[in-house]
């Protein structure tokens, strides 16, 4: 095999192997362990307070609310959530102001759980444990780049911000599968309001650690590859990663356990540090900190109150769509992203066809719902499939009830009240009556099928805008 | 005014007696004239102490309640932050670093009516026995002054004890308020751990620190633990348990206590100091106690496991000193640079030594065999002592094994310096309460003539805190007189643990 491989495939005999390390910030009001305000942004050094910034004697006191949600990611996760304790992980860097990071270790709050793909396919969750986050290092001169700075400053407003680290197992097999694994995990944390999972403000961030091997060998040894700051950099980082793995293998040499950088600029991951360089953390039980045991009672209140997740939304909405042909896989996936099943739920339950309301969500609510009341959404796809209004038509009512609300009564009305001038619309048939008196003919002598091609005249001659309902009846009169 | 225990100032102040403004000017005074010789404080608050006293008489003067503490002189050591004064920990790597907010002792104090009158010196970051580890000079025992005041709370035990302030406060991790309070001659309390909040004591070991009392005497104890003490939200290590009165346990005497004598303590302890306790346990016994030698196995691991725990957690909280953010700044061209060369210029020897002791003993291949095991030490001292405690009520043990050692005697041997330790630990890694009490005074053993105070401590089981100071308390009104030249029969009442009578520089 001396072809190179294709752009995004592996060699034939492959398989990529990865695990997703997913840091996610809480939305949280305050900081994991002190008063200041969890927020993005600000000027900065305004979101900091004696203990986020680790002066001598300070202590952390953990943020109860954090826990919450960090309990919900769990259960949302399907893992165990168990009681937990808090160990210190020494390094230095300046943007982390005690030289340490809080974090949890032996004991996450959160084990064995697992997500599962809209595909169907379970990936499993080894943990999601809670530990705060870092400053923020901005490296002046040289391109941003620490080595040729002329110097750093650092915002410690992010210092102490909560983060949940969600490490997936070695379960994923593609880039397309670790992207859907990510807007998946992003779907549910959004839904239980644990993270607004915005991955350009960095309040979700996604460590990738990749190996190859020959489909059904053992694991190969696997490179961890940070700074993927969106799904698709993240797809190109795992191709480029595991091509360059699966090559390296395939020429005879050895894949080095190591972290890599991937650089959006060059397409490429370089090497950041080899394994042997790697930091010695020092872990040990954080002796400021009690263990955290939650109390199962809460648990299960957090349990309880847990929304409808993804996975079950799709669920629900595809069993109530089933025998549409425009509810997929991937229209599900999508109505449920978008937050729209609520909407296509009520509108099928009061009547609507499950075809005209996947229909209208997927190719005219893209940019959301607007004012559009959910009975007037019903209302207006039964008014289309009774023929009363065109396919055209109800596309521009449904865009106006998205704009401004109200009945779809009302909104019909407006929009086909013009267009059901009598007088207008029997100068037009008059004249169609001339252009194809054949036709007119066979319809007068009981050809019914040919109202539907007078009425598709009308709709071309007036752009869409006649009133079916009106136009049947006039060619009914007409008829005689 | 020196003789008046806190209790007596403080009753003084609140009937009007005296005002508060006129304790802390003699007070003042007092440290001005003297304390060039002692070196107990690296500052003194002349002014916040005089504000202090004066919103006391104003609280006074307008009927309101003044606290318990109202005009009473406190010194401080100089690891508990007070806002917007230099706290150092006597450690160049924080000079000038005024802290933006107070410890909660400190409030507490301040809400009880006390008037702080300066910080005193210590071993940098409360690492060392002796007070000689300070950046900012050595403070002398005001028993003799060729002698160390212990450490590392040595300059609040040496201010007490030289009648700077009736009350001082100090941090304990392995010791470093009963060892210097024996040495000294005065009354120093561990609590529990978890009984007084550490928010704002600057960390040295966090598993091990707790702020405690000095004072004259054991009630003037008493009442200052009942100020600073009980639960803080700031703190998620603090008990929620209330503090109890401890005032009303002291005149109870031991009458029916269970009292063991514990064997393991009482190695490598100098003569006159196991005679001290000795005849301690004696006056327990004639008070009516059970007296008995008890055996705390796993005690003698003790100093072993503190040497591993106490270093891994220190060089962990003092990693922050890096020049980034506040103290001392060492210039260099990038930031790892800079924090090495902060770190070299700004850490005295024995800090270094911690930090690369307790840096090893975590390091991936090393923890289990170091840190690990002193982990698993700590369990089984837990596990002995409370054994001990299913049959007593309280234990005594010496102190400090000796009796105020020489300046610059055991700075050449870090090993022998910790030794100093090895009574006072096993308590500090089991969280136990422990108290030291002055009971007579020893010879040093050495060629000099010196007769220096010697301690005797109550350890007690986690809560404790009654129990201990009921034998405390009985202990102290036994001791017998600590004089010059000691075993003279008759010396008198001279002073008897009030070492603020002693002359600084008497031997």
């Amino acid at each position: 095999m001396s072809s190179p491989p294709s752009s995004s495939l592996l060699p034939v005999g492959w398989e990529a192997v990865l695990g997703l390390e997913v840091h996610a910030e809480l939305l949280t009001e305050t900081k994991l362990f002190s008063a200041s305000p969890n927020r993005f942004g600000g000027e900065p050094n305004t979101h900091i307070d004696p203990v986020s910034l680790g002066l001598p004697g300070t202590l952390p006191v953990i943020n109860r609310h954090a826990v919450k949600l960090a309990i919900r990611v769990g259960l949302a996760l399907n893992c165990d959530v168990r009681p937990s304790t808090f160990a210190r992980k020494n390094y230095f860097y300046p943007d982390m102001p005690k030289n340490y990071q809080i974090s949890q270790y032996e004991d996450p709050i959160n084990a064995d759980g697992f997500l599962e793909l809209p595909s169907g396919k379970r990936i499993g969750i080894v943990r999601a444990h809670l530990e705060e986050d870092t400053g923020k290092s901005i490296h002046v001169g040289g391109g941003g780049r620490i080595h040729e700075a002329g110097y750093s400053l650092i915002d410690y407003n992010r210092a102490g911000v909560p983060l949940i680290e969600i490490v997936s197992a070695p379960d994923l097999r593609s880039s397309d599968e670790a992207k859907e694994y990510v807007a998946e995990l992003r779907a549910i944390l959004v839904a239980i309001g644990a993270s607004d999972g915005k991955m350009e403000e960095g309040s979700l961030r996604v460590d990738a650690n990749i190996s190859v091997r020959r489909v059904g060998e053992e694991l190969g040894v696997r490179c961890e590859v940070k700074n993927v700051n969106s799904l698709r950099s993240l797809g190109r980082a795992i191709d480029y990663e595991a091509r360059r793995q699966a090559k390296l293998l395939e020429e005879g040499g050895e894949v080095s356990q190591e972290t890599r950088h991937w650089d959006e600029d060059d397409a490429k991951t370089h090497s950041l540090r080899s394994k042997e360089g790697e930091t010695d953390y020092r872990y040990f039980l954080e002796p400021d900190l009690v263990p955290l045991v939650p109390d199962p009672e809460w648990i299960e209140e957090i349990r309880a109150a847990l929304p409808a997740l993804p996975a079950e939304r799709r669920r629900r909405l595809a069993d109530q769509a089933s025998g549409s042909n425009e509810a997929d896989l991937p229209s599900i996936a999508a109505i449920v992203g978008r937050d729209q099943d609520e909407l296509a739920l009520s509108a099928v339950s009061a009547g609507a066809a499950p075809d005209l309301v996947f229909k209208h969500i997927l190719n005219n609510l893209a940019e959301g719902t607007g004012k559009l009341d959910a009975s007037a959404f019903a209302q207006l796809l039964k008014a289309e499939a009774a023929g009363e209004i065109s396919a055209s038509q109800a596309k521009t009512i449904l865009a106006d009830l998205v704009a401004k609300g109200g009945s779809a009564a009302e909104a019909i009305a407006a929009r086909t009240s013009d267009a059901t001038d009598t007088g207008e619309l029997e100068a037009l048939l008059d004249d169609l009556i001339a252009q194809h008196s054949d036709e007119w003919q066979r319809f007068c002598e009981g050809e019914q099928k040919l109202q539907g091609f007078f009425v598709g005249q009308i709709m071309k001659a007036t752009k869409g805008q006649a009133d079916g309902q009106a136009t049947a009846k006039l060619l009914a009169q007409r008829k005689g | 005014m020196d003789s008046k225990s806190a209790i007596e100032l403080a009753a003084a102040v609140r009937s009007g007696d005296i005002s508060a403004t006129a304790v802390a000017e003699e007070k003042l005074a007092n440290i001005a004239a003297r304390d060039s010789e002692i070196a107990a404080f690296v500052r003194v608050l002349d002014e916040e102490a005089l504000a202090a006293a004066a919103s006391a008489d104003e609280r006074i003067a307008a009927g309101e309640n003044p606290g318990p503490l109202a005009g009473v002189p406190v010194a401080l050591k100089d690891n508990l932050c007070t806002r917007g004064i230099p706290t150092t920990c006597c450690s160049r790597i924080l000079e000038g670093w005024k802290p933006p907010y107070e410890a909660t002792v400190v409030s507490r104090l301040r809400e009880a009516g006390a008037v702080v009158v300066g910080k005193t010196n210590l071993d940098e970051f409360a690492m060392g026995s002796s007070t000689e580890n300070s950046a900012f000079g050595t403070t002398r025992n005001p028993h003799d002054l060729s002698r160390v005041p212990g450490g590392s709370s040595g300059g609040s035990a040496a201010a007490v004890a030289a009648g700077f302030a009736p009350l001082a406060l100090g941090s304990d991790t392995g010791g470093s308020i009963r060892q210097p309070a024996a040495l000294c001659g005065v009354v120093g309390v561990k609590p529990t751990y978890g009984r007084v909040s550490r928010y704002g004591l600057i960390a040295f070991a966090s598993s091990l620190d707790q702020i405690g009392p000095f004072a004259a005497s054991v009630a003037d104890a008493a009442v200052l633990l009942e100020v600073i003490g009980g639960h803080d939200p700031a703190d998620s290590t603090s008990i929620p348990e209330a503090m109890p009165n401890l005032s009303e346990c002291l005149g109870r005497g031991v009458e029916g206590m269970r009292i063991g004598v514990v064997d393991e303590l009482s190695d490598g302890v100098s003569p006159d100091v196991a005679r001290r306790v000795s005849e301690a346990a004696d006056a327990l016994a004639d008070g009516g106690a059970e007296v008995e030698e008890v055996s705390v196995p796993a005690a003698k691991f003790g100093l072993s496991a503190y040497y591993l725990i106490a270093p891994a957690e220190a060089s962990s909280n003092l990693a922050r000193y890096d020049g980034v953010r506040y103290g001392m700044r060492a210039e260099a061209t990038n930031a790892v640079d800079m924090n090495i060369a902060t770190r070299t210029a700004g850490f005295g020897e024995e800090v270094k030594r911690r930090i690369m002791l307790g840096t090893f003993a975590l390091s991936a291949g090393y923890y289990d065999a170091y840190y690990g095991k002193a982990l698993k030490m700590r369990t089984l001292i837990i596990r002995d002592f409370d054994l001990a405690y299913e049959r007593f009520d309280a234990l005594i043990s010496p102190t400090s094994p000796t009796v105020a050692f020489e300046i610059g005697s055991r700075t050449e041997d870090p090993l022998e310096m910790y030794l100093s330790d090895v009574c006072t630990v096993p308590s500090s890694l089991a969280g136990h309460p422990a108290m030291s009490v002055p009971f007579g005074s020893g010879n040093a053993g050495d060629a000099s003539e010196s007769n220096l105070p010697v301690g005797v401590q109550v350890l007690a089981p986690a809560l404790g805190e009654e129990a201990m100071f009921q034998v405390g308390a009985f202990l102290e009104s036994v001791a017998p007189p600590m004089t010059a030249g000691a075993e003279k029969a008759g010396a008198g009442e001279a002073g008897r643990g009030k070492a603020g009578t002693v002359k600084a520089g008497e031997s």
